[in-house]
């Protein structure tokens, strides 16, 4: 059975005058991974954003429609934005690790969660390795500077770091686009087994990585979204003109 | 466009929509004649602009240490640290006096730099609270219509005049804090660094704000996105990475408090005491060279001996300056990935 996990309707975003998301309605499964394709500049990453807030920290940025996780509206004047953000991890494009030791990155999060013994610390760097698949590689090295490790093992370990303040949800906007693809293949086999107890969505411009690893693909083309359905049938049978052109690669 | 145009073909104007001239489009390989001369006579302007700069840098280092080192012909090294005074019964007792006017001359460099030091570092931790915490809002927190406020206000500071912060000190500042505080000296460390502060706090607060913003903005954003509030990110994240860079910054400031002329010369009191008494007057290196080199007779000891209390604080600033921009070279290495 599935859950929905995040519900939204009649999204629009505006940066400044500039329309950016126009009227977006969408629900996203929980332990599910659904996939955001589209040509550049449709506002992937921007309705990323939207999920955990962090447009909150760009100036001039108005929103509208209604963003449900839970059933709760997560753009409710009284709702914690840092407790909102806390429960969902973001995975960037570029890895962004902090210059400490990769042990330092792993429990930051745990750490401003108020967590101090250094026992259950050093638990949960383990655990979270171990789930982001790096533990055999790093377990002798945790001193080391994160930036340090290889592009491929720093951006696993910004996944290791997400998954430390146990979120519900994680976004990921073209996590592997840098990478190598055998470090490619690696996140991917990780998304894979991290469905099991996660939401993720991913933004993507790999046509085959979308229809690899997600179950849901939403394609979205000048800020609105065009066509959201079974990522078998988006690639094999999609119902919009439009969307066949993009995933068949026509799309001038 | 329906006419088709090749890398390195001449391009007629004609062809060429709205503004884009020969010259400006970036694959034309043929410049114009003119063009040349003028860019190689910008270039060598420039040119003899900078060497001329070095040189005169050259001539001064060389001037100031050519005439600082005469003073060992009649003064030795030990003389500018301390003089031996030889009482009638014979023994000898050592003196800490800057006093070189005297028929027993003492050259003891000693209280200067100690009055230097009593003024500069209090103005430097002053400054490094104020001036930091003004960069951190500066970069981090004001939003951009305060910025564009205060900003302004931060770099005004910086340029006013230091004889007229000097003259403030020394009237205004010296009577408010004479009848709050009730120090020794009326002018005295205390006021002469504070006076500093107006210039050191603008020089810190705009390094450190350009130390921060050298941090990616991806860090942040690693930060807020783990669920950091805005005071852990500046606190555990922005902060750690922006240590190299902020350190140069308190640096140079200090390297300016040190070489401040004017502020000290008119606010600390001008008597070489030796204390460590904040509130009594001393007298800065910088101060003394200012107020005695006008009436000593050139070529005289005390005349070479102003020259090597310059050699000294050249030397001084000039380690410190060096410390600040290697420092600030490895931090920008480290920030561009
Ligand atoms: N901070 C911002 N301020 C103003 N406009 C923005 C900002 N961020 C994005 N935009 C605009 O919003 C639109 C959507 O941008 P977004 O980054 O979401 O696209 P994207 O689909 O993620 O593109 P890409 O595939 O290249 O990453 C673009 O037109 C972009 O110029
Ligand atoms: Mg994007």
């Amino acid at each position: 059975m599935k859950e929905t996990k995040i519900t939204v309707k009649n999204l629009n975003l505006f940066y400044g005058e500039k329309q950016a998301l126009a009227d977006i309605s969408i629900d996203i499964y929980s332990q599910r991974v659904t996939a955001f394709i589209g040509p550049s500049g449709c506002g992937k990453s921007t309705f990323l954003r939207v999920i955990n807030r962090m447009n909150d920290l760009i100036d001039d940025v108005r929103i509208t429609g209604k963003i449900q996780i839970d059933g709760i509206d997560i753009y409710d004047k009284n709702l914690d934005v840092v407790n909102l953000r806390k429960r969902i991890g973001m995975v960037f494009q570029k890895s962004n690790l902090f210059p400490k030791t990769i042990y330092e990155n792993l429990i930051f999060g745990p750490r401003i969660n108020g967590i101090k013994d250094r026992k259950v610390l050093d638990e949960i760097a383990e655990k979270t390795l171990i789930q982001a698949a790096l533990w055999e590689e790093v377990k002798d090295r945790l001193d080391d500077p994160a930036l340090s490790l290889s592009g491929g093992q720093q951006q696993r370990l910004c996944i290791a770091r997400a998954l430390a303040v146990e979120p519900q949800i994680i976004l990921m906007d073209e996590p592997a686009s840098a990478l190598d693809p055998i470090s490619t293949a690696k996140i991917e086999e990780l998304i894979d087994e991290l469905k099991k107890n996660y939401t993720i969505v991913i933004v993507t411009h790999n046509m085959q990585q979308a229809a690899r690893v997600s179950d849901y693909t939403a394609f979205f083309y000048l800020g609105r979204l065009i066509e959201y359905d079974k990522t078998s049938r988006i690639f094999t049978n999609p119902s919009n003109r439009q969307t066949e052109d993009y995933v068949t690669g026509r799309f001038g | 466009m329906d006419k088709e145009i090749n890398i390195g073909d001449t391009i007629s104007k004609g062809d060429v929509p709205n503004d884009i001239t020969m010259n400006s489009s970036p694959f034309s390989k043929k410049i114009k004649q003119s063009t040349r001369i003028k860019e190689s006579l910008i270039k060598y302007f420039f040119a003899i602009n900078g060497t001329a700069a070095l040189i005169f840098i050259i001539l001064i280092f060389i001037f100031l240490f050519k005439e600082g080192f005469r003073a060992f012909e009649h003064i030795q090294l030990v003389d500018f640290i301390y003089h031996n005074r030889l009482a009638e019964d014979g023994t000898s007792s050592k003196v800490f006096e800057w006093f070189p006017t005297s028929d027993e001359a003492r050259y003891s460099l000693i209280p200067l730099i100690l009055g230097t030091l009593l003024t500069a570092i209090p103005a430097t931790i002053l400054s490094t609270i104020l001036g930091v915490g003004a960069g951190i809002y500066l970069a981090e927190i004001a939003n951009p219509k305060a910025k564009e406020i205060l900003k302004p206000i931060v770099e005004l500071f910086a340029g006013i005049p230091t004889v007229v912060l000097g003259f403030l000190m020394l009237v205004v500042g010296a009577s408010f804090f004479n009848d709050l505080l009730n120090p020794t000296n009326r002018l005295n460390a205390f006021i002469a660094a504070l006076g500093l502060s107006f210039v050191v706090i603008p020089i810190i607060a705009s390094l450190t704000e350009d130390a921060l913003h050298s941090i990616p903005n991806d860090l942040r954003m690693a930060s807020y996105g783990i669920g950091a509030t805005k005071w852990q990110t500046i606190s555990k994240v922005i902060l750690p990475a922006a240590t190299s860079g902020i350190s140069a910054s308190i640096l140079l400031g200090f390297g300016r408090a040190i070489g401040e002329t004017m502020i000290v010369l008119m606010a600390a009191g001008n008597a070489a005491n030796i204390t460590s008494n904040i509130f009594q007057s001393v007298r800065t290196m910088t101060a003394t060279i200012a107020a005695e080199m006008g009436e000593v007779s050139q070529g005289s000891d005390h005349y070479f001996a102003l020259f090597f209390i310059g050699i000294v604080l050249f030397t001084i600033t000039f380690f410190l300056n060096l410390i600040a921009e290697v420092i600030i070279n490895k931090m920008r290495k480290k920030n561009t990935f």
